[in-house]
């Protein structure tokens, strides 16, 4: 299934069309064990050549999984168990990830896409200089590259995210948390990647930190047009930075939407209620709810809407019937029977609260 | 076995979490096939040493036929001077698991005061017992047990215990110390801290059972240590020539040529024995180890993926 | 009377290699009955250490820390063992990890009888257990009797967190100091939790130390707002006060930075161009290291003046209202009043 995207208005600095970079279709993941996790279920997605795209969702719903399903990166026991991911380069030629074997997979990973995991900072080599360990990317994915040349280049990428060049010779324990994280940047920029995955990767730093990453983030992303998947638990954040958002919900996409629509017309009670999450900090005092209880159990097999025992608008139908991503005429896609034409009637109901 | 049920949880999306319960503890204790041979193994050689001696009368009594080949008479063959192999066999298990067990125990209940008093005290008590564990640790210890076990001048089980025991146990006292030097400033312990709970409460309640997945694979670590230390001396005549065990009947083989005669069946038997509830033990502590520990489990996987699998990993 | 009063509170951690670290500089405040005080601040701020050195698992240089109330004052009388015993039962915290905070190796109800045989009149039997209960379901556990029988594992990050808070007021305490209680937790039960705290409090009359990165949160639950910066109280005031109008310049930046769901996103867009144009391009690593002596903040201060190279101004210890540590505000900045704007 490949979901209508609806129209939205880009942002005019963007100087970017509509042509895809990646899609993946019926992607499903699954954690084998006595009872297997369907992590993943079914996801399908478009991502844009230099557009962000947020994923956002508890902890549990399957987000980081579809990270590493999209630059196939899961180790067992998860297994994608099911649909295609195609990659398209610039020059129009698509790839099937799932086609590549070995050393085509290393050369693509990295090259063509790269990622940035929230402990990526700590992953560093704390007993090699940061030089040694960016030029290994070199050494490894441009074997041709003489040494005076991959010296400079790292000089350079450091530069580029506001690192002074001087630092190469540091070690990894000489660095801040937030500078750390900038190497990893750096080092996940180095080979200049059409899509740079990141998973909560400013989840661990501190508040004005986050906020300068960020910020060289999206400079960056404007100046060498990368397209990002953003995956993060704070979906406030998310609102700020993202193009498009998909909220994730038990394995599935339960809405996908132009972010910049979702704040004031979220469709999903989930999505509404994570909305509801995040306090106003400048607004007024209201009272505040969050969303009650706790994701299903991802072993059993789920009937109905996986959502339905925390929804505040549940009906008969959602004990029943598994709701699909439909987008109903004029909207963005959504996974709920509030929206679905079938139970028009209820509709009239539920929207009114 | 309380502490099979209760698995740590890791934090990763659907990462496999054991149940609790008895029953399911049983069950995951099964699904190892590790587990399972190293219990039968060290099973049958508890009740060879419980039951088999007493069907054997005198294990020692010197019989007519001498250094026969074994036979349907003589299930292991005879001695130099007799006496039926398979009976000494059976009936040295006993002493040999005796020794086993206690030395073990006592070693391991060493390690446990030194390693997790030390490392809950901290201050000067942990530097000075550290110091000691770091000294008993490179002190050589064959030599040491020689030289004591020497010195005692043995008659029976007793001092064979306690020489291997207070040789063995810095080694594990290492490895709890920094385990509790760890699980000390866990927010559950400082939690007890912050309600007033007494210190010997803290160790005891709170810090001990979370370590004993770990003093149970230390325990039988130091038994099979044990094990063939007690071979070792009685092997080199360091032990009462009464008492029979496993490595007395390998030193009276060794003492009248078994090897160079070709008498194999002499020393064939215990020292398969000893290799064998050696390796019992051990399989039991990996297969212990597999199931408290998630990251070991084997997964069995179509082999597609699991090249896959190799594959990945060896990117950066 | 207030429930705790700190005056002067200094630690200093020792390093490898003789050097010290001060990790709280000179800290007072009070915490009132009922009422809720905010602790905000950065790793790094000294805030955990906050919570540490009045949880006594770390000794502090100097100043004094004193529960109020004639219980503590008599056992203090009493000898030490006494005065450990009020203190533990008159002051609980609540950890940051739920994950970490409860014994993996015990059921719920282990946990929640331990305080109560330290510090109740409970002996063990039916009255004990049905404490427990009792506890379980004051802070929303139910089925209460199947809580009381898991383990940790199969309890939720949430479940866990009322599990915690249950064995913190098990001892009936006075003052409750609650160390990031949520930022472990899913954004969506963060508010839940919160909730309960802020019932809880009412009900039960507690003196709350609410510690967190999180201003959002720290407005909507506190009356009042302390900022720290790496070890120093940089600005307090009642919480509307301090978020709306914020008067330290750090202050001001973390407002900046908390992301707002109500900005537009061309809103948002600019406030970025506006940043990034304000820095230079490889002052990163400038801005987050340290200084001694005079501002800590002025690495990273837009407004940083030749007067911070000296120690700022000192906060007044008094409850004035909304008071920050800034040359900025003081009348007369030393000859450098037009460097402020």
């Amino acid at each position: 299934m490949t979901a209508p995207m609806g129209t939205e208005r880009r942002p005019p600095d963007a100087a970017l069309g509509n042509d895809l970079v990646m899609r993946a279709s019926d992607v499903s993941v699954e954690y084998a064990g006595p009872r297997p996790t369907r992590a993943v279920r079914d996801v399908s997605l478009e991502l844009r050549r230099g557009e962000v795209l947020g994923i956002v969702g508890e902890s549990g719903c399957g987000k980081s999984t579809l990270a590493y399903a999209l630059t196939r990166m899961l180790r067992p026991p998860a297994r994608m168990t099911g649909g295609v991911i195609e990659y398209f380069d610039r020059d129009g030629s698509a790839v099937d990830l799932g086609s590549l074997g070995g050393e085509e997979l290393r050369a693509f990973r990295w090259e063509k896409i790269s990622m940035v995991f929230q402990s990526a900072m700590n992953a560093l080599n704390p007993v090699t200089g940061i030089g040694s360990q960016m030029e290994d990317v070199f050494r490894t994915h441009r074997p041709g590259m003489d040494r005076s040349a991959r010296r400079a280049r790292c000089a350079e990428l450091l530069e580029m995210v506001g690192i002074d060049p001087r630092r190469l010779r540091s070690y990894p324990h000489e660095l801040s948390g937030g500078m750390r994280q900038r190497v990893v940047i750096a080092m996940a920029l180095a080979l200049e990647p059409q899509i740079v995955v990141m998973d909560e990767p400013t989840t661990a730093l501190d508040v004005l930190v986050q906020r300068e990453i960020l910020d060289e983030i999206e400079r960056l992303r404007a100046q060498l047009g990368f397209s990002v998947v953003f995956i993060t638990h704070d979906l406030a954040l998310l609102l700020e930075i993202s193009d498009r958002l998909a909220v994730m919900y038990a394995g599935r996409f339960v809405e996908y939407a132009p972010a910049e629509q979702v704040a004031g017309a979220a469709r999903h009670p989930y999505t509404r209620g994570l909305l509801r999450s995040f306090p106003d900090l400048r607004g007024e005092r209201r009272e505040m709810r969050g969303v009650p209880g706790s994701p299903p159990d991802l072993r059993h097999t789920l009937t109905g809407c996986p959502f339905a025992p925390r929804c505040e608008s549940v009906f008969e139908p959602c004990h029943t019937v598994a709701p699909r991503l439909l987008a109903p005429a004029g909207s963005w896609p959504v996974a709920c029977h509030l929206h679905d034409r079938r139970f028009a009637v209820a509709q009239t109901d539920g929207d009114g609260r | 076995m309380a502490a099979l049920s209760t698995v740590p949880v890791d934090g990763s999306v659907g990462a496999p979490v054991a149940s609790s319960g008895a029953l399911a503890a049983a069950r995951a204790a099964l699904g190892s096939r590790r587990l399972l041979a190293g219990v039968c193994v060290v099973g049958f050689f508890v009740l060879l040493g419980a039951i088999g001696p007493l069907f054997i009368g005198n294990a020692n009594l010197v019989g007519t036929v001498q250094s026969a080949p074994p036979s349907a008479a003589h299930w292991f063959g005879t001695t130099e001077i007799g006496q039926d192999v398979f009976e000494q066999t059976v009936v040295g298990t006993r002493a040999t698991l005796e020794i086993g067990a206690a030395a073990g125990l006592i070693a391991t209940a060493v390690s446990v005061l030194i390693g997790i008093g030390g490392g809950y005290l901290g201050g000067w008590a942990d530097e000075l017992l550290a110091l000691l564990s770091n000294v008993a640790l490179v002190i050589p210890t064959l030599p040491l047990v020689i030289v004591v076990a020497a010195f005692v001048r043995n008659t029976g089980l007793l001092p064979t215990i306690f020489v291997i025991a207070l040789t063995s146990w810095a080694a594990s006292a290492r490895v709890l110390r920094g385990q509790t030097l760890s699980i000390r400033n866990r927010d559950y312990v400082l939690a007890s801290k912050a309600l007033g709970e007494p210190a010997w409460r803290i160790v005891l309640v709170e810090i001990l059972p979370n370590e004993l997945p770990i003093i149970v694979s230390q325990f039988l670590f130091s038994m099979i240590f044990a094990i063939l230390g007690q071979a070792g001396l009685a092997f080199l005549g360091l032990q009462s020539p009464d008492l029979l065990t496993w490595g007395n009947i390998l030193y009276f083989a060794q003492n009248s040529q078994a090897l160079s005669s070709g008498d194999w069946w002499w020393f064939a038997p215990p020292g398969l024995c000893i290799a064998l509830l050696g390796a019992g033990l051990a399989l039991i502590n990996f297969g212990l180890d597999e199931l408290l520990n998630p990251r070991l489990r084997v997964y069995r996987e179509p082999r597609r993926s699991g090249r896959k699998a190799t594959l990945l990993r060896r990117t950066p | 009377m207030s429930a705790l009063t700190v005056t002067d509170l200094t630690v200093d951690y020792h390093q490898r290699g003789g050097g010290r670290l001060r990790a709280v500089d000179g800290l007072s405040f009070e915490l009132e009955p009922g009422q809720t005080l905010a602790l905000v601040g950065e790793s790094g701020s000294g805030k955990s250490t906050v919570v540490r050195t009045l949880s006594r698992f770390v000794k502090p240089s100097s100043g004094r820390i004193a529960l109020g109330g004639d219980a503590a004052q008599d056992a203090a009388r009493r000898g030490r063992r006494a005065e450990r015993r009020a203190y533990h039962k008159t002051l609980q915290l609540v950890f940051q990890d739920p994950f970490a905070s409860l014994n993996p190796m015990h059921t719920v109800a282990h946990h929640l009888r331990r305080p109560l045989l330290l510090h109740g009149d409970h002996r063990r039997g039916a009255q004990l257990e049905a404490a427990v209960l009792d506890l379980l379901r004051s802070v929303n556990l139910t089925p209460a009797q199947d809580v009381a029988r898991k383990h940790p594992h199969e309890l939720s990050g949430g479940q866990r967190q009322r599990v915690a808070i249950a064995r913190a007021l098990a001892t009936n305490p006075k003052v409750l100091l609650a160390d990031e209680p949520v930022s472990m937790l899913d954004v969506s039960i963060r508010l839940e939790i919160l909730g309960l705290l802020d019932r809880l409090k009412r009900d039960r009359d507690l003196a709350l130390l609410y510690v967190t990165h999180d201003l959002a949160t720290a407005r909507h639950f506190s009356s009042q707002i302390m900022v720290m910066y790496r070890g120093e109280v940089v600005e307090r005031g009642p919480s509307d006060r301090v978020i709306l109008y914020p008067a330290h310049p750090y202050t001001q930046m973390l407002a900046a930075a908390a992301p707002d769901p109500a900005r537009t996103r061309a809103q948002s867009a600019e406030a970025r161009a506006q940043r990034i144009a304000r820095r230079d391009g490889h002052g990163a690593e400038r801005r987050e290291s340290a200084l001694d002596g005079g501002c800590r903040f002025r690495s990273r201060c837009p407004f940083a003046m030749d007067v911070c190279a000296t120690r700022p101004p000192d906060l007044p210890t008094a409850e004035a209202g909304h008071v920050a540590r800034c040359w900025l505000l003081e009348p007369r900045p030393t000859g450098a009043s037009g460097a402020a704007s």
